[in-house]
C-alpha cells in the first residue's frame, strides 16, 4: 500500500492544487477469509498491537476489526493524560515504555500526534497523600523514572490560576512529572491505522465481532456481521466489551465494566500549561489547543454498558475542582460524554494468554490506558508473537487466582 | 438517572441515596475450598452486556442490602427483591424472560 508521506514539502505541494490531491488516509478494505492474526478493536491498544506485530515481528497478514469507527471507544473519549509515575515495578516497566515511545510516535508513524510533554502534578492534599507521593518518588527513582516532589511554593508557580491555600484541601505539594502531559486521542489511532495500512494490513470499520470458533480448545477463526473469518490467533483488545468477547470464546475475566466521564468547558485564553490531578477531589484538568478546560472526574459505581454516564458525578467532579480552581466556577461547562472503562481488582491492566490456544486478551485498562497505548501494543505484539514478552509476564490473567497482585489502586487514587 | 424501589422500605431512591454493590448471587467459598474457587468469588465476575442482577445497599435510607435486576445495555430497571434470596424471584425471572425472550438465565 503506496501512501504519500506527509510533510511540509506535501503541503506545500498540495497548496499548489487548492488541496483538491489529498488521497484518502487509509483504505477501505473487505475482509479476507483468513488471516495470520485479527485483533478485535481498532482503538488504540489494538492498532498498536498490529502495528508492533508489522513492525517489530514483520507479521502483516493482520485484519483489525472494529465494530464502530477508528477510535470510538475510550481511546477517542478520554481526557489524553500520558504519565508513567506509578509504583509497582512491572507498571513502571509498561508505562514508561509507553511514555517513551510518546516521545518520538510523530515521527515513527509520520502522523502529528500532537504529544505534548507539557509537565504533570499529582497534587497531595492530604498527609495521607502527600506520604503515599513520596513513596511513588523514591519507587520511581529506583525504576528510572524522572519525578520528584515540589513544595507548594514550586506548585503555585507552574500552576498560577490554582489556591493552594485550601482550607479544605491545602496543596501541601505535588509528585512532578516534567515530561508528562498530552496527546491527541484520535490522532494515535488514525495514525497507527495508516501506517498498518501501509504495511498491507486491513483495518475493518463497521464489522462486529459476533463469536469466536474454536476446535479442540484452540481457536478458529471468527463470525462477524460481515461474514466469518479464519485466523491464527487472536487478540481480543476491546476494553470495556472484554467480558462480552471473552463469554463468546467460553471463558471470563476478573473485569467489570463501569461507564467514566469527562467534560469540556468553553474555550477560553491560555491559563495553565500543566496537567493537574487533584485525586482527593477526584478531579484532573489540562488546557487543550482550543482553549477548552479539559476535566475528568471517577467512575459511576454500578456496571454499565451504555457509554452515558449519571450527571450527578459530573457535579461533584466541578464542585470538588472549585475550591482548589476558583476560576472554574466562572466557566460555562460545554459538554460531556462517556465511555465504558474494563476494572480490575488491582487497578492494573492484563495481557495474556487465555485459556483457549491462540486468544490473548489485552484490557483491564480502565481509567488509565491511553497513556499506555505504544507501550502495550508493543508488548502485546511480542507476547502474541513469541509466546512471551518481559513487559507482560505480571499482566497475566491468572495472576488474580495466584494472589500477585500489581495494586495500583492505592497509588493512583483516580488513575487516569 | 438511576432509581430503584428499597424492598424494605419502599421507598423510590435515587442513585445518590444509594451505593452500588456488585455482582449478585455469587457462591461464597471458606476456608479449604480450591484457588479457582476463591478466584471465582472474589474477582472473576459474569459483567455481563444485558440483563443483570446486583447488590445495593439503601445507605442513605434504612441502610440495608438488597438485590436488583437491571439491565446494563439500557439500564431499564427490571425489579428488586430483599438480599435474603438464594435466587432471583420466580415471577422477575418471567417477567425478565418476556422482556428478553433471548436472556441465558441469571447463571
Ligand atoms: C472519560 C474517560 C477519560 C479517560 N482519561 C484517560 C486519561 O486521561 N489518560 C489515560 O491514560 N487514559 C484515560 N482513559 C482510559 C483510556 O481511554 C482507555 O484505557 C484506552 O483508550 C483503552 O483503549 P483500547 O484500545 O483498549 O479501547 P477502546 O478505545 O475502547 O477500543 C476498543 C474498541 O473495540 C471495539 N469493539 C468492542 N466490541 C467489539 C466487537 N464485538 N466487535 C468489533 N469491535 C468491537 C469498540 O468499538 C472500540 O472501538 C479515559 C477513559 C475515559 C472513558
Ligand atoms: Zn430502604
Amino acid at each position: 500500500m503506496g501512501l504519500k508521506r506527509y510533510s511540509v514539502f506535501a503541503i506545500v505541494r498540495e497548496a499548489m492544487s487548492y488541496h483538491q490531491g489529498w488521497e484518502r488516509a487509509w483504505p477501505w478494505p473487505k475482509p479476507k477469509r483468513k488471516y495470520d492474526v485479527v485483533i478485535v478493536g481498532a482503538g488504540g491498544h489494538g492498532l498498536a498491537t498490529a502495528y508492533y506485530l508489522g513492525k517489530n515481528f514483520g507479521i502483516t497478514n493482520v485484519a483489525i476489526i472494529e465494530k464502530g469507527w477508528l477510535g470510538g471507544g475510550n481511546t477517542g473519549r478520554n481526557t489524553t493524560i500520558i504519565r508513567s509515575n506509578y509504583l509497582q515495578d512491572p507498571s513502571a516497566a509498561i508505562y514508561e515504555k509507553a511514555r517513551s515511545l510518546y516521545e518520538t510516535m510523530s515521527q515513527d508513524l509520520n502522523y502529528n500526534v500532537m504529544f505534548s510533554p507539557r509537565g504533570l502534578l499529582m497534587l497531595g492534599q492530604t498527609e495521607h497523600e502527600v506520604r503515599g507521593y513520596k513513596r511513588t518518588v523514591y519507587a520511581n527513582n529506583l525504576q528510572g523514572v524522572e519525578t520528584r516532589w515540589i513544595e507548594p511554593d514550586e506548585v503555585k508557580k507552574l500552576v498560577p490560576i490554582i489556591n493552594i491555600a485550601g482550607p479544605r484541601y491545602p496543596v501541601l505539594g505535588a509528585l512532578y512529572q516534567a515530561r508528562g502531559g498530552t496527546a491527541r486521542h484520535d490522532a494515535v489511532a488514525w495514525g497507527y491505522a495508516r501506517a498498518c495500512s501501509a504495511m498491507g494490513m486491513d483495518v475493518i470499520q463497521q464489522c462486529e465481532v459476533t463469536g469466536v470458533r474454536s476446535e479442540g480448545g484452540r481457536v478458529k477463526g471468527i463470525d462477524t456481521t460481515k461474514g466469518a473469518i479464519d485466523c491464527d490467533k487472536l487478540g481480543l483488545v476491546v476494553a470495556g466489551n472484554s467480558s462480552v468477547l471473552a463469554e463468546m470464546a467460553g471463558f471470563r475475566l476478573p473485569i467489570e465494566s463501569l461507564a467514566l466521564q469527562a467534560l469540556v468547558s468553553e474555550p477560553i485564553k491560555p491559563c495553565m500549561d500543566v496537567v493537574v490531578m487533584a485525586n482527593t477531589v477526584h478531579g484532573y484538568m489540562s488546557q487543550s489547543d482550543k482553549g477548552e478546560m479539559v476535566i475528568g472526574g471517577g467512575t459511576d459505581g454500578f456496571n454499565n454498558y451504555t457509554q452515558r454516564g449519571s450527571f450527578h458525578h459530573i457535579e461533584e467532579t466541578v464542585r470538588s475542582l472549585i475550591e482548589t480552581f476558583p476560576m472554574l466556577s466562572r466557566l460555562k461547562m460545554l459538554r460531556q460524554w462517556g465511555g465504558i472503562v474494563d476494572m480490575t481488582g488491582d487497578r492494573s491492566p492484563i495481557l495474556s494468554k487465555t485459556p483457549v490456544e491462540g486468544v490473548f486478551v489485552n484490557c483491564g485498562w480502565g481509567t488509565g490506558g491511553f497513556k499506555a497505548i505504544p507501550g502495550s501494543g508493543w508488548a502485546m505484539a511480542e507476547l502474541m508473537a513469541r509466546g512471551h514478552s518481559p513487559l507482560t509476564e505480571e499482566f497475566s490473567m491468572y495472576r488474580f487466582r495466584e494472589g500477585k497482585f500489581i495494586d495500583e489502586s492505592v497509588a493512583a487514587g483516580v488513575a487516569h | 438517572m438511576l432509581t430503584l424501589e428499597c424492598p424494605y422500605c419502599g421507598v423510590k431512591a435515587e442513585e445518590t441515596e444509594l451505593t452500588a454493590g456488585g455482582e449478585a448471587h455469587l457462591k461464597r467459598y471458606g476456608p479449604g475450598s480450591s484457588d479457582e474457587d476463591f478466584e471465582s468469588y472474589l474477582f472473576v465476575r459474569k459483567n455481563p452486556k444485558g440483563v443483570h442482577f446486583e447488590r445495593w445497599r439503601h445507605a442513605y435510607g434504612c441502610g440495608k442490602w438488597f438485590l436488583a435486576a437491571r439491565c446494563t445495555a439500557t439500564l431499564e430497571v427490571f425489579g428488586t427483591y430483599p438480599a435474603q434470596s438464594k435466587e432471583p424471584p420466580a415471577e422477575l425471572q418471567a417477567k425478565i424472560r418476556a422482556k428478553r425472550p433471548n436472556w441465558e438465565g441469571y447463571r
